[in-house]
């Protein structure tokens, strides 16, 4: 058994078993968040790839690359999502070398 | 990509269709919903198969080398049931469906007659020997085109219609710009389709269509009145993609999971007939690629065609019809909901 299964996704709702009042309300938020709005679903899809791509999750890619094909997206603005998150992965982790820096100024003549 | 090595021996009956675990009525018949036709409005005939191009998404598996087209015989019959029949609009497609000598015909007689007469143009068949003139024809005599561009990129339309087929796409639709089609508010309707690059549901019409009159406009120079967005159907070549890439599965679910109850009143089955290049008849073009006539009490030719039988018909359905009823649905006009 692989801890990540590509059926799963389609089985999400099965998460809605035990107490399926949350799910019904996490559902009714996720759903509701997808919306045109002030933003365009299409930005929103690019949103929700670029930060599946932050937290890392099989799942999440697999379903935000499909809405980005059909909410009208196109690989090079996917592309430039995904280097956004990118980037702020890689920076955030940069950032923290000031931290290191901190530490070892902290004891250093 | 690469073919299985080794045949299966395999069942063609079973194999020539797309699978789905529910059936198509029975998912209708869950809604509350009855699917039957209305007033046959629109007479969409196929001439034939061939095409000047080989799409890798086409479900009437057209191509330069079929030899399946309408005869002279045939079209006449169209023409005199247009006449008898007051068909509001004749829908032409193929294959390319200029390519068949009887085409100019069929489109001259029906406009006389006064049928609004739509032409499923692939903009690159223009540029055949013989062709040229096509922008000019189209307009002497009225013409709707409905033309396949599926997308403003040359990257994604060239992976679907074959390499080079962007820039003479493009080529075409300025020549049918410079002959009055496309603009805003005119007489001369150029509308567009999309159709997904892949296993892939469209996104919703407003939105891509906007897309495309803001790239087309800025990028080309190219202008449209429509964009219509259509759902690739697991038929033939689309079928053998989603076989050969191991899709089938997953696309015939997500069509499953996106029935849209609301979809079903739009569809194209309720207010249309097709018309195959022998003069058989079907509830729809995609029926008529497997082989799906219309309901055996009805009149099964174009010459025996009788609008009171078929008002009000059954609907010959397979599981294919979930491309047509899925998201916003989908019709030769589009997205129906």
């Amino acid at each position: 058994m692989s801890y990540y299964e590509e059926d799963d996704l389609s089985r999400f709702a099965e998460m809605g078993k035990h107490r399926p009042d949350l799910f019904e309300k996490f559902m009714a938020w996720y759903e509701a968040c997808q919306e045109d709005g002030a933003l365009s679903r299409r930005e929103k899809a690019l949103i929700g790839l670029a930060v599946a791509h932050a937290l890392q999750c099989p799942y999440c890619i697999d379903a935000y690359a499909q809405s980005c094909l059909e909410s009208g997206s196109n690989m090079e603005q996917m592309t430039e999502a995904i280097h956004m998150a990118s980037a702020l992965r890689g920076g955030a982790a940069l950032i923290h070398g000031l931290q290191a820096h901190n530490s070892v100024n902290k004891v250093s003549m | 990509m690469t073919r299985a090595k080794a045949l299966p021996v395999v069942n063609h009956a079973e194999t020539s269709a797309a699978r789905s675990a529910v059936g198509f009525d029975e998912r209708v018949s869950a809604a509350g919903l009855t699917l039957r036709a209305g007033a046959v409005e629109t007479l969409q005939v196929n001439v034939g198969k061939l095409c000047n191009q080989a799409c890798r998404h086409c479900h009437v598996d057209a191509g330069p080398k079929r030899t399946e087209i309408m005869s002279e015989e045939t079209a006449a019959q169209i023409v005199e049931a247009v006449g008898r029949h007051g068909f509001k609009t004749l829908d032409i497609t193929g294959g390319a469906p200029e390519l068949n000598p009887s085409f100019r015909r069929l489109v001259a007689a029906s406009r006389a007659l006064g049928a609004h007469v739509i032409v499923r143009h692939n903009l690159t068949v223009m540029f055949e020997p013989g062709q040229e003139d096509l922008p000019e024809f189209f307009r002497a005599h009225g013409v709707e085109v409905v033309s396949s561009l599926p997308y403003f990129l040359a990257a994604q339309t060239d992976a679907q219609r074959g390499q080079g087929v962007f820039a003479k796409s493009l080529e075409a639709l300025r020549r049918l710009n410079e002959v009055g089609y496309g603009s805003e508010g005119g007489e001369l309707a150029l509308n567009l389709v999309y159709n997904p690059v892949g296993a892939f549901l469209p996104p919703a019409q407003g939105s891509i269509e906007a897309d495309f009159r803001r790239e087309l406009r800025t990028r080309y120079g190219i202008s449209f009145n429509h964009l219509y967005t259509i759902t690739n159907m697991p038929i033939k070549r689309f079928l053998d993609y989603l076989r050969r890439t191991g899709n089938e599965e997953r696309y015939m679910r997500k069509l499953v999971e996106a029935f849209n109850p609301q979809a079903v009143a739009g569809l194209m089955c309720r207010s249309l007939v097709s018309v195959d290049w022998t003069g058989r008849l079907y509830d729809c073009d995609f029926n008529q690629m497997l082989d799906l006539g219309v309901a055996p009490r009805l009149p099964q030719t174009i010459a025996e065609f009788d609008p009171r039988a078929f008002a009000g018909r059954e609907i010959v359905t397979a599981a294919h019809c979930f491309g047509c009823t899925a998201g916003a649905g989908s019709s030769c006009g589009g997205s129906v909901v």
